[in-house]
């Protein structure tokens, strides 16, 4: 059953995530982004980790991804818009795309011990194990990656603010 | 097992049914209500006092003419309205309509479902929400539906944080994200002593939590995605028939789960003063609650309908003023001194 | 400058105060007005069971009266057309041949008369022009229709009928006649 879903689920988020990348028009890649969001919450779930599954939701899918709609619709985009790609950019990306892909591949192939020690508890995924993970054992992390954020938030702000206010 | 299966299956089918009862009847309620606010009487034609008025809304928008603009995506043009009403629907799941029932030794708890993140359920649906409104209004291939799109998404993505920060507090009160727990929490009579409901412990909570659910369900003072003024209906420009029906039912189902919420998290759920001392039996107190709950959640649709029909419209810049300048900072303070407060009691 | 009304205000952009600016307090007090006005007797008045009480002096559709023989008032005398403010009424004269003393009171009379009833603003200055009593305005209300032609009321709807005379002395209050009395108007005689 659960094996089932798994493949179901795997087969579904690649189909959108293929579609993500093929699909013409650039508001229809941001809803199946959309979708390949729901696809990992739904993993997430299955690993028992409804907390992250829900916040996967509410961050990325409720919010990253409704700021991306936002610009697309907003700039119009389509294919005339579309700016010529020398093939200097193109061979770039096609370089970079591939750097990517041998780090993916170097990283999963590390995963098979992994596997072997997550025989994951059921309550792995509840809030209270992980607020007790993520402020006692990968506290400093933690606070740097809030330090992080709030130096973008500072930056934001300092970007968006008009030049010529002086007081 | 089985009998809890199909206890489910009803109470899923009920609880559907309710929302939807209770949102034509809003549509009733709120043309009334703003009637006798005006000093008229509003709809009485349709049967006794108007009360088929709904049916007959209903019928006019299943038979009026269907248009889909030549120049939309058709697709997205249809699963705009279907998607809002699904999320509007969806977030019923994890409310606690009332405490457990027990029939022949088995309990049956009127609650779909107790996930233990409840809260965060709600508020995971309510983001997707919004995609309803913005694929509806960039289907339409209109700038008023565009804007009033776009006006909505921002509005609701802003005021989900400042919603967010509040339930924090109460959450840090309670101590769980599940709604039935924390309905539990402010029954009467646990563990021998009295607790009150979470409004009288967090009021600016309250007043934070109200404010946002305002503009997150998109009502007045604060429905700008749809000002009739500015955007001639906002995202719902295009939409005709039924499609726009299930636009305008949405959003009072929106208003009706939303009243729902508050009453659970601060004014005490299914509970009511005095509940365990009425020497009742269990069924009775559990029915009698689901009565208090629904007396609650009926008096804070009316009071949206009460302030819609009392405050004018706010404009956008003092909206998104009142959202990042005023309510997120209050409610970040509020959790913070919250946050001390509980910190010097469990010293 | 004078100000037109004494109702006006004069707008300051003056910075709130904080009670202003958390709206809370103002909000309150809008919360309580409407909460007020829930309780207060609406002002609809059920139309087609209930209708609505008229005034005594209301002004709706006119009647070209007939005199006490039934010989019809008008003169042609186009002293309501001139009066007229929207330009509503329109009148052919023609001169009364012999054998027509019983239809027509005076020598001249208005072969036809038609009044444009989406053009009148039902002043009742023709009323007033009239010299011969001959237009009234009623208390009847001019019905509603679909077309723009059917609202050029000609003599056929605007005479009364000899057996169904039409009412006009309802209007004719204590104050209006005494109003009637003033020397500018002893041509209505």
């Amino acid at each position: 059953m659960t094996l089932n879903l798994f493949y179901f689920l795997s087969f579904l988020g690649i189909l959108s995530a293929l579609l993500v990348v093929f699909s013409k028009n650039p508001v229809h890649s941001v809803l199946y982004l959309i979708i390949t969001f729901f696809v990992i919450a739904a993993h997430y779930v299955l690993l028992n980790a409804q907390f992250l599954a829900i916040v996967h939701v509410i961050v990325y899918a409720g919010a990253i991804m409704v700021l991306f709609l936002y610009v697309i619709m907003l700039l119009n985009l389509n294919q005339e818009a579309e700016p010529h790609k020398s093939n200097l950019i193109r061979f770039a990306a096609t370089i970079s795309a591939g750097l990517l892909l041998l780090v993916l591949v170097g990283t999963l192939k590390g995963t098979d011990q992994m596997l072997v020690q997550s025989a994951a508890p059921v309550e792995v995924g509840l809030v209270k194990s992980l607020g007790r993970v993520l402020f006692k054992e990968y506290m400093l992390p933690f606070e740097i990656s809030s330090i992080l954020l709030l130096a973008a938030m500072v930056g934001a702000v300092m970007l968006g603010k008009p030049e010529n206010i002086k007081k | 097992m089985m009998s809890i299966f199909i206890f489910k299956v009803i109470l899923v089918v009920a609880v559907f049914a309710i929302s939807l009862f209770m949102a034509a009847y809003s549509t009733y309620a709120e043309r009334k209500v703003a009637a006798f606010m005006q000093d008229r009487i509003g709809p009485d034609r349709a049967g006794p006092f108007g009360l088929l008025q709904p049916l007959a809304d209903g019928l006019k928008l299943f038979m009026k003419e269907e248009i889909i603009p030549t120049i939309s995506n058709k697709f997205l043009f249809v699963l705009g309205p279907c998607l809002f009403m699904i999320t509007a629907l969806m977030t019923g799941a994890v409310i606690p309509w009332g405490d457990t029932l027990t029939f022949g030794g088995v309990s049956y708890a009127l609650q779909i479902t107790d996930i233990n993140i409840g809260i965060l359920y709600v508020f995971g649906v309510v983001s997707i929400g919004v995609y309803g409104i913005m694929i509806g209004g960039w289907a339409s291939n209109n700038k008023f539906s565009l804007l009033g799109a776009i006006r909505a998404s921002a509005q609701m993505i802003s005021y989900e944080i400042a919603m967010g920060f509040s339930i924090i507090a109460l959450v840090m009160m309670t101590g769980t994200l599940s709604l039935k727990e924390i309905s539990v929490f402010q029954g009467g009579g646990v563990d021998g002593h009295w607790n009150f409901w979470n409004v009288v412990y967090q009021p600016f909570s309250f007043l934070i939590f109200i404010i946002c659910a305002f503009a997150e369900c998109n009502r007045a003072p604060f429905d700008l995605p749809e000002c009739e003024t500015e955007l001639v209906g906002g995202y719902h420009t295009e939409f005709s028939s039924m499609k726009l029906g299930l636009y305008l039912f949405a959003e009072y189902i929106n208003m009706f789960i939303s009243s729902a919420i508050i009453s659970t998290l601060f004014f005490g759920g299914y509970n009511f003063p005095f509940m365990h001392d009425l020497g009742l039996d269990a069924n009775m107190i559990t029915i009698l609650g689901t009565v208090a709950l629904f007396t609650k959640i009926v008096f804070f649709i009316f009071f949206f309908m009460w302030i819609r029909w009392t405050i004018p419209r706010f404009r956008y810049d003092q909206l998104m003023n009142l959202g990042w300048k005023g309510l997120l900072p209050l409610s970040i303070l509020n959790l913070v001194i919250t946050g001390a407060v509980i910190l010097y009691f469990n010293k | 400058m004078q100000a037109l009304t004494q109702r006006s205000k004069i707008v300051s952009n003056k910075k709130m105060t904080f009670l202003e600016r958390i709206y809370l307090p103002a909000i309150l007090g809008g919360v309580v007005i409407t909460i007020k006005h829930m309780f207060q007797r609406s002002a609809t008045v059920r139309y087609p069971e209930k209708e609505r009480e008229f005034s005594e002096i209301y002004r709706g559709q006119h009647v070209l009266k007939r005199d006490d023989n039934g010989a019809e008032r008008c003169t042609a005398c186009g002293l309501c057309a001139v009066s007229c403010p929207a330009e509503a009424i329109t009148m052919v004269a023609e001169e009364r041949k012999k054998g027509e003393e019983k239809l027509y009171r005076e020598e001249k009379y208005a072969a036809t008369y038609e009044i444009n009833m989406l053009r009148c603003i039902f002043c009742g200055l023709c009323e007033e022009a009239c010299p011969k009593e001959a237009i009234f305005l009623t208390d009847r209300i001019v019905v509603t229709d679909y077309g723009r032609d059917s609202f050029i009321y000609g003599k056929d709807k605007l005479v009364e009928p000899i057996d169904q005379r039409v009412d006009v002395s309802k209007r004719q209050t204590k104050e209006v006649l005494e109003f009637k009395k003033q020397k500018q108007l002893t041509h209505n005689k």
